[in-house]
C-alpha cells in the first residue's frame, strides 16, 4: 500500500450461516449439473455427434466443477455483516467484493427474503432498503431465528427516526 | 359486479366520513375543460386519414388484409375515444386545507387523496392540440411512504389558467406553508416579501445555441425510427415499401452509380438529413427556454414550440448538478446541465424532466450552475480535481487493448478455413488501435474527484463525460466496490448512494487509502466506525 497509515476497511463482524456454503454450491449447480447430464448421456447414444457433444461435456462439466467448488467457499471467506446503532454494514461478492453501508436513519423498509432453496437449509435473508434508487443492502444466508432478530432490531431502530429518509 | 359495488359503497362511506369530519364549507370540484371533448374526437380522424392514404398509395385497390386492418384501427381508436371521453365527463379535483383530492371513472370509480406537504412537483405540459384549444395537462408528483419513486397524478385537459394557478397553488402554498411551519425553527428560511417581484431569467435560448443540435445523436437516430416505423405500417398492410415507385427509382440511381460514389454520397445524404432532423428536434424541444427562479425557492423551466413543457423543481429538493458533455458534444465546446434532485420520478423521468441547460456552450451551462449554486460561490461542478493514480490508466488503455483484440478474433474466425482473413484480422487491429489507446487515454483524463465546501465532485466516462456535484448532506450510503483487478492494483470504486436523480454515483479507480479518506471526509461518522489504522 502506498500509504502506510491510510485508512482500511475491516471487515463486518459476523460471519454468514457455515450452511450457506451448501446452498450457494447448490445454487451453482443448478444449471451445469443437468447440462453436463445431458450432453454426456447425448455422448453416449449418438456416436456420430460425439465430435460436438464430446467437447461441450467437458467444457460445461470442468467449468460447472470450477464454479462450484470455488465460488461458494470464496463467498463464504467474504461474505459478512453486521448492525450497529447507527448502521448496516455488509460485504458480499467474490470476484467482484462489494462493502455498503447504510444509516439506520436513511432506511425505509427492512423485509425478509426467503427463497425455496434458502428454506430448505432454513436460512433467510434480509432485505434493506432506502431511498436510493440503487439497490438495497441485502444480506442472504443467515439463520432464521437470526435473521428475525435482526429484522425486529432494525424495525425497532428505525421506527425512532422521524421523515421520509430522503 | 359485486366488487364494483362495494367499491362504491366504501367510497360513499369515505366521502359520507369527510362530510361528517369537515362540516365546514368545502371547496367545490373543479372539472376538465368540454373542450375536450373534440380533441378526443380527433382520435377517429387517425383511421380515416390512413384509410384514404392507403386508397391513394395502392390507387384506389384495397386487399382484404388493408381494409381488416383500417377496421381494426377504427375500432381500437373508437374504444380509445370512448374512454377518454368517460374520462373527460367524470374526472375532478379540487384542493382542501391539506389534501389534493381527485376523483374519476364511470363503472370504476376512483377516489384518490393526496396529502398537499408530499406533492414534489406540478408540471403543465400542453401537447399541440391542446395548445389550439388552450388546454394543459398537469402532472402532480408525489412521494409517497416506503416508495422510492414519486407516484404520478396526471389532469390532461384543464385550461391553462385552471393549470397554472394549479400549479401555483401546489407549489408556492406548498414553499408558504412550509415557510411558515419553519419561521418559528429557522427565521432565515421564511420568504422576505421583497423578493417576491418578477425575477429575471437565470438563462434563456440564444439560437446560437443551434450550433450544438448536430452534435447530439438524436438527428440518425430519429431519422431511422421514423423509416422504421413507415416501413412498419406499410408492411402490416401488405404494402411492400421495396415495390412502390419512388423506391424504385431511388435504389435504381443508387446501382447506376460505381459503389465508391454511391456509399459516400448515401453516408453525406444521411448526415445532411440528420442534421436536419437534429435542428429540427433542438427547436421543438427547446423554444422559448427560460430557467427562472421563482418565489419561494422553486426553480421553473419553460420550453417548446409545439408542446409547451413546464417543469418546476423545488430548490429544496436540489442535491447537486451534474454537468455531462457527450463526445461530439465535447470536441465542439458544448455541454448539457441537470439536476440532481430527489422526487423527479425514475431514471427517465430525471433525463427528461432534471435537464436544466439543453446543448450549449459549456461557458454558458457553468454560468448557470454559478448562479444556481448557495450563497453566490462558484460552482463546484467547475471545481479543480484531483487526478486518479496512473494505474486507472492503464486499466482504461488495457481495457481499449481488449476490445481490439476481441475485434481481431471475430475477423481472425474464419482465417481458420479461408486465408484471407487474417491478414484482414491484422488490417482490423491496426485501424483500431490509435483509437482504442487514445480512448483510454481520455477516459484516464476524465478521472477526477475533489470535496468542494459542503459538495462531493466526481468526474469520468469517456462517450458522455460526467461531472457530478453531490451535496455532501444528500449522501445517504457507501458502496465500496473492488473486482479482482481493483484488489491487485490497490484501487476502489467509492459509490455515494442518494435519493437523488440517478441514485449512485461513482468515484472510479482511486487508490484504497485515497477513496476510503474521502468518503470519511465526505460525511463524517458514516463509514469511519468501520475503518481502522495501523
Amino acid at each position: 500500500m502506498p500509504h502506510p497509515d491510510g485508512p482500511r476497511l475491516r471487515p463486518p463482524h459476523h460471519r454468514v450461516e457455515r450452511r450457506a456454503i451448501a446452498w450457494w454450491m447448490v445454487r451453482a449447480a443448478l444449471i451445469p449439473v443437468p447440462t453436463a447430464l445431458v450432453t454426456g448421456v447425448l455422448y453416449l447414444l449418438i456416436p456420430p455427434a460425439r465430435l460436438v457433444f464430446g467437447p461441450v461435456f467437458l467444457v460445461v462439466a470442468l467449468f460447472g466443477l470450477a464454479y462450484l467448488t470455488v465460488m461458494p467457499l470464496w463467498r463464504y471467506r467474504v461474505h459478512r455483516w453486521e448492525t450497529t446503532d447507527h448502521a448496516v454494514y455488509t460485504s458480499s461478492g467474490w470476484l467482484w467484493q462489494h462493502w455498503r453501508v447504510a444509516p439506520l436513519s436513511r432506511i425505509q423498509t427492512v423485509d425478509t427474503v426467503r427463497g425455496p432453496l434458502e428454506q430448505l437449509f432454513g436460512l433467510s435473508g434480509i432485505k434493506v432498503t432506502t431511498a436510493s434508487a440503487s439497490g438495497a443492502l441485502i444480506i442472504r444466508g443467515l439463520d432464521r431465528g437470526r435473521a428475525a432478530d435482526v429484522v425486529e432490531h432494525l424495525t425497532t431502530a428505525t421506527q425512532a427516526t422521524t421523515g421520509d429518509a430522503t | 359486479m359485486t366488487g364494483d359495488v362495494t367499491r362504491e359503497a366504501t367510497d360513499e362511506v369515505i366521502a359520507g366520513a369527510e362530510r361528517a369530519a369537515a362540516p365546514a364549507a368545502e371547496p367545490a370540484w373543479h372539472r376538465l375543460s368540454l373542450r375536450l371533448i373534440p380533441v378526443h374526437l380527433s382520435w377517429l380522424v387517425a383511421p380515416v386519414v390512413s384509410g384514404i392514404g392507403t386508397l391513394i398509395g395502392t390507387g384506389g385497390r384495397l386487399n382484404l388484409q388493408a381494409l381488416l386492418t383500417i377496421a381494426s384501427f377504427t375500432v381500437a381508436f373508437l374504444i380509445v375515444a370512448g374512454i377518454n371521453l368517460t374520462r373527460v365527463l367524470t374526472t375532478g379535483y379540487r384542493i382542501t386545507d391539506a389534501r389534493l383530492e381527485l376523483r374519476s371513472g364511470l363503472l370504476f370509480r376512483s377516489r384518490r387523496s393526496v396529502p398537499l406537504e408530499r406533492i414534489r412537483s406540478a408540471d403543465v405540459t400542453a401537447r399541440p392540440l391542446h395548445r389550439l384549444l388552450g388546454l394543459a395537462t398537469v402532472n402532480v408528483g408525489a412521494a409517497v411512504h416506503g416508495a422510492s419513486a414519486a407516484r404520478s397524478l396526471s389532469l390532461d385537459g384543464v385550461t391553462l389558467a385552471q393549470a397554472h394557478a394549479l400549479q401555483q397553488e401546489l407549489l408556492s402554498g406548498r414553499a408558504a406553508r412550509l415557510a411558515r411551519r419553519s419561521t418559528a425553527a429557522d427565521p432565515d428560511e421564511a420568504l422576505d416579501p421583497a423578493e417576491s417581484s418578477v425575477p429575471a431569467p437565470v438563462a434563456e435560448l440564444s439560437w446560437s445555441w443551434l450550433r450544438y443540435a448536430p452534435l447530439t445523436i438524436w438527428g440518425v437516430g430519429g431519422l431511422l425510427a421514423v423509416l422504421g416505423i413507415c416501413y412498419n405500417t406499410l408492411h402490416e398492410m401488405q404494402i411492400d415499401p421495396l415495390k412502390l415507385g419512388v423506391v424504385h427509382q431511388l435504389v435504381a440511381a443508387f446501382t447506376a452509380v460505381p459503389l465508391w460514389v454511391a456509399v459516400p454520397a448515401l453516408l453525406l445524404v444521411l448526415a445532411a438529413l440528420g442534421t436536419v432532423v437534429a435542428v429540427g428536434q433542438y427547436i421543438e424541444g427547446w423554444y422559448g427556454y427560460r430557467l427562472e427562479r421563482e418565489d419561494g425557492g422553486v426553480l421553473r423551466l419553460r420550453r417548446g414550440l409545439w408542446k409547451h413543457r413546464s417543469v418546476s423543481i423545488e430548490e429544496r429538493r436540489l442535491r447537486g448538478l451534474e454537468l455531462v458533455e457527450s463526445l461530439l458534444l465535447r470536441w465542439g465546446g458544448g455541454a448539457r446541465l441537470y439536476a440532481v434532485a430527489t422526487g423527479l420520478g425514475n431514471a427517465e423521468e430525471n433525463r427528461t424532466r432534471g435537464i436544466l441547460v439543453p446543448p450549449a456552450p459549456r461557458a454558458e451551462a457553468l454560468r448557470v450552475a454559478d448562479e444556481l449554486s448557495p450563497d453566490g460561490q462558484p460552482s463546484p461542478v467547475a471545481a479543480e480535481l484531483t487526478a486518479h493514480p496512473r494505474v486507472a490508466r492503464r486499466r482504461r488503455i488495457n481495457r481499449g487493448l481488449t476490445v481490439v483484440v476481441l475485434a481481431a478474433a471475430v475477423v481472425a474466425l474464419p482465417g481458420i478455413w479461408v486465408p484471407g482473413f487474417l491478414p484482414a484480422a491484422g488490417v482490423v487491429a491496426a485501424v483500431l488501435l490509435p483509437g482504442a489507446v487514445w480512448l483510454g487515454v481520455d477516459a484516464y483524463r476524465a478521472l477526477g474527484h475533489a470535496l468542494v465546501g459542503d459538495h462531493l465532485v466526481a468526474r469520468s466516462g469517456v462517450f458522455a463525460r460526467r461531472t457530478v456535484a453531490l451535496q455532501r448532506t444528500g449522501v445517504i450510503g457507501w458502496t465500496v466496490s473492488r473486482s479482482v483487478f481493483q484488489r491487485r492494483s490497490g484501487l476502489l470504486t467509492l459509490t455515494a448512494t442518494t435519493a437523488a436523480g440517478r441514485g449512485a454515483y461513482r468515484v472510479r479507480d482511486v487508490t484504497l487509502a485515497e477513496g476510503l479518506s474521502l468518503a470519511e471526509q465526505a460525511v463524517p461518522d458514516l463509514l469511519a466506525p468501520f475503518l481502522e489504522r495501523d
